[in-house]
């Protein structure tokens, strides 16, 4: 009964959806205040209907209905109920709904907040995210219906796949979802002003934390899923170059292009055209994301479908909006005249090469994406394009990034002069010297990896603390710091998110550089000596798991006879899914990560131990970390609260529509 | 369907097959010759799985594929020739770095070109830009104007 409900909601949804498409459409061109009106609850409305529907599929996993297809293939009645919860999106179907789910949430919060937004932009926003609705819904009904029923209920399921049974995999869709689907919020904004001929500061201001938010949620999806490779998957591994990581990353770029592009619409009036360019790509870039982990087509470990008729219709539907704001844009966007004019030495120009470089970082990462695909087509050659590649082609230009950051951060709007900057920033360059110096003087003997990241990387964090010290003007020491404390959070979460970067900069270099390896065959009681630690296999056992049997080693760690950590790294098989998983265990300290892998029993006796130290590892999250919470801090500057009253004062006076 | 659908799941769970990859028994003697391997095996594609390469695969196949790897160093070839002597059997699929020939030059001049092209644009735009700055000159704006005045009179 439950189910049929929330497919009944659903089937409602793709209803309210096509209402919300068109009557305000209808409406803003009209000028018919009413069908205007109409967006805001059609947006609510679909909101509770989706939620509606979610819940009832949450609830079947919850309560292992089996009588249910989707639930039958991805849960088991023995499962922790923390697995059942996520596992309602870790399948296509599932997850496709919590996509929606996420559409109808950004709706609804345009159609809640967003109430001091000229009526004619709001009707033509919440119509183009009713839009992108009515396509994913449309999709999740007519491809992969979630609520299909089985003719014959078995007694238990298949189990979820046991790799996506642990709390950093189960969260990291829904982040992800987060960030991708809130760059339809940029996109919804973009083809309204298209749609409506112009673009203001006060549409830059009300896309700037859309984006934001899109871009934070992002980094944390990003951050998590990187995050769960290194633990999980047995040797440390944090970032693959894998199709489905790409097709998170290029958004993720984009959308910091975009953040930064958007600040020269708001406070300069100028970029308007390349802005709207950007949030149509950005949100382009989610949608070719979904298209390449659901269709197949360029196959990799996390893909959740291959279904040929799934790809197609989710090449329609790229197809459809990618190449229908395309259009729109090559017709409208000579109607945006840039106002502003500044010189070649600015904040502007420096906000420009941001976005040249951001832009054909993730340009780089899509062709390396799609290159194999291309040279099959076309080329007739089956190829890689493997981490090689990447590091080759894509790292010069983040490096490029890294070095012009903080001199372009620091530069006044309009007219500047480099010499100023530099010298203000001096202090950081030294640092970042000293550092790069020191580290190969150390000699990591391996490239020039180390010493170059990690230059970079201070030079990133120094710059970034550079920047807020200096905003504090002249004067004392006390009166300084006072003032610092008192910068708007806007400046801080500038600072955060900047210095983040130069965080996950030296987290992976150091990582990369430094990393030692040991493999062997340790008997139980044997005591080896890798980097300095003693390590002692003390002893292996079989546990029992709630649904896994498990090979737990304890393994104790010395350092010069005093003891630094026990671990107990372990392996389980999943007898539903007759699947092994490795568990590692990760003993973290600022400096180095330990990480320990029990593996196999060997012929001989004793068992396969990896022993792994991992410098500089934790840097890597810290600094993702730090990024989103730069995020979060400028999202709550108290200017966005302000801005939202500014429009509407702005709308009472003259927000008459260029028409 | 099921049956299919448990084909997926097969396919989706052997590549990422957590188990580590390269086993004690098949670590070479001499470290630097086991160094070497390392690095070899590390730009080659294990063919069954998808994007992984030999070194962190735990398929049969890329074990075979190491061991082979081991087998040509220890009689005395070279890094490259050994990669010669593995794409010659596999195919051009299994490096994990695209060679510069045929149609690879365009993978490989993509970035790049693309920068310039990018680089030359925005030059253009930023003399636009600051052309009309230097025609507008130090005068204000009307807005500016306005503010002035209401400024100096309030």
């Amino acid at each position: 009964m439950i189910t049929e409900l929330g497919h009944f909601a659903l089937v409602l949804a793709l209803g309210v959806a096509l209402v919300q498409f068109v009557v305000p459409l209808i409406g803003a061109h009209k000028g018919w205040a009413g069908w205007m009106a109409l967006a805001a609850p059609a947006a609510a409305i679909q909101f509770v209907l989706i939620a509606l529907s979610f819940g009832a599929l949450m609830y079947a996993f919850v309560t292992s209905d089996f009588s249910l297809r989707l639930v039958v293939l991805n849960s088991h009645s023995l499962k922790p109920m923390l697995y059942k919860v996520t596992g309602v999106w870790g399948n296509h179907e599932g997850s496709m709904l919590l996509w929606v789910l996420i559409v109808a949430l950004y709706g609804a919060a345009v159609a809640l907040f967003g109430r001091a937004l000229p009526p004619r932009l709001k009707a033509r926003v919440l119509s183009m995210q009713g839009l992108i609705s009515l396509a994913f819904l449309s999709f999740s009904l007519f491809t992969s219906n979630p609520f299909l029923r089985m003719a014959e209920p078995p007694f238990d399921g298949q189990g979820l796949n046991p790799l996506l049974q642990d709390p950093g995999l189960a969260f990291h869709p829904p982040f992800l979802y987060l960030g991708y689907v809130g760059l339809s919020m940029a996109f919804s904004f973009a083809l309204a002003a298209l749609i409506e001929g112009r673009i203001d500061a006060a549409w830059a201001r009300w896309v700037r934390p859309w984006t934001l938010a899109a871009w934070m949620f992002l980094t944390i999806g990003i951050g998590l899923g990187s995050w769960w490779a290194y633990y999980e998957l047995g040797w440390g591994g944090f970032w693959f170059w894998d199709p489905v990581e790409n097709a998170s990353f290029m958004p993720w770029l984009f959308a910091a292009a975009l953040l930064h592009s958007a600040i020269v619409v708001e406070k300069r009036e100028s970029l308007k055209s390349w802005t709207i360019l950007l949030a149509i790509l950005g949100f382009g870039f989610s949608l070719i994301g979904a298209f390449i982990t659901r269709s197949g087509i360029v196959t990799s470990v996390h893909a959740f479908s291959t279904d040929p008729t799934r790809g197609l219709y989710l090449l329609g539907i790229l197809a459809f909006f990618v190449g229908g704001a395309l259009t729109l844009f090559a017709a409208r966007a000579r109607a945006m005249e840039a106002k502003g004019v500044f010189a070649m030495v600015s904040r502007e120009s420096g906000l420009v090469l941001n976005n040249i470089l951001l832009a054909v970082a993730a340009f780089v990462v899509f062709i390396g994406t799609v290159w194999p695909l291309v040279a099959e087509l076309f080329f007739d050659r089956k190829l890689s394009v493997g981490a090689p590649f990447f590091e080759a082609a894509f790292t010069p230009f983040i490096v490029g990034v890294a070095i012009v950051l903080p001199i372009g951060a620091m530069l006044p709007w309009k007219r500047a002069r480099l010499a100023p900057v530099l010298a203000r920033l001096r202090p950081a360059l030294l640092l970042a010297l000293a550092v790069g110096v020191l580290v190969w003087a150390l000699g990591s003997g391996r490239s020039a990896l180390a010493p170059v990241g990690m230059a970079l990387g201070s030079w990133l964090v120094a710059g970034a603390g550079v920047d807020i010290w200096s905003r504090t003007g002249r004067g004392a020491l006390a009166g300084r710091l006072k003032r610092l404390l008192r910068l708007p959070r806007a400046d801080w979460g500038k600072a955060l998110g900047h210095a983040g970067l130069g965080v996950t900069f030296i987290g992976i270099s150091g990582l990369m550089a430094w990393q030692i390896e040991d493999i062997r065959v340790a008997r139980v009681g044997e005591t080896f000596e890798v980097a300095g630690y003693e390590v002692t296999l003390e002893e292996v056992e079989r546990l029992q798991g709630p649904n896994y049997v498990s090979t737990t080693a304890t393994i104790r760690i010395a350092r010069e006879g005093r003891e630094v950590a026990v671990l107990h790294p372990e392996k389980r098989v999943y007898p539903v899914q007759a699947m092994p998983t490795t568990e590692a265990a990760i003993d973290q300290t600022l400096w180095r990560d330990l990480y320990l892998v029990i593996g196999d029993p060997q012929e001989g006796g004793g068992w396969a131990v990896r022993t792994f130290i991992k410098p500089f590892a934790m840097w890597i999250w810290a600094g993702f970390t730090i990024m989103a919470l730069g995020g979060i801090v400028s999202l709550s500057d108290r200017r966005y609260r302000v801005a939202a009253g500014a429009a509407r004062r702005r709308g009472a006076l003259g927000g008459v529509p260029a028409e | 369907m099921m049956k299919r659908f448990l084909l997926i799941l097969a396919m989706l769970a052997a590549p990422v097959s957590p188990l580590g990859a390269v086993n004690p028994d098949e670590v070479l003697d001499d470290p630097v010759l086991e160094a070497r391997a390392r690095e070899v095996s590390q730009g080659l594609r294990c063919v069954v799985c998808r994007g992984e390469n030999i070194d962190e695969s735990n398929a049969d196949m890329a074990r075979d594929m190491r061991l082979l790897v081991r087998e040509r160093l220890l009689e005395g070839d070279t890094n490259q020739q050994v990669m010669d002597y593995i794409v010659e059997r596999y195919g051009e699929y299994v490096l994990m770095k695209p060679t510069t020939e045929g149609a690879n030059k365009l993978l490989w001049a993509a970035g790049p070109a693309l920068f310039l092209l990018a680089l030359v644009m925005a030059g253009i735009y930023l003399k636009g830009r600051a052309r009309a700055a230097a025609a507008q000159g130090e005068k204000l704006s009307e807005e500016e104007e306005a503010r002035l005045r209401e400024l100096l009179d309030g």
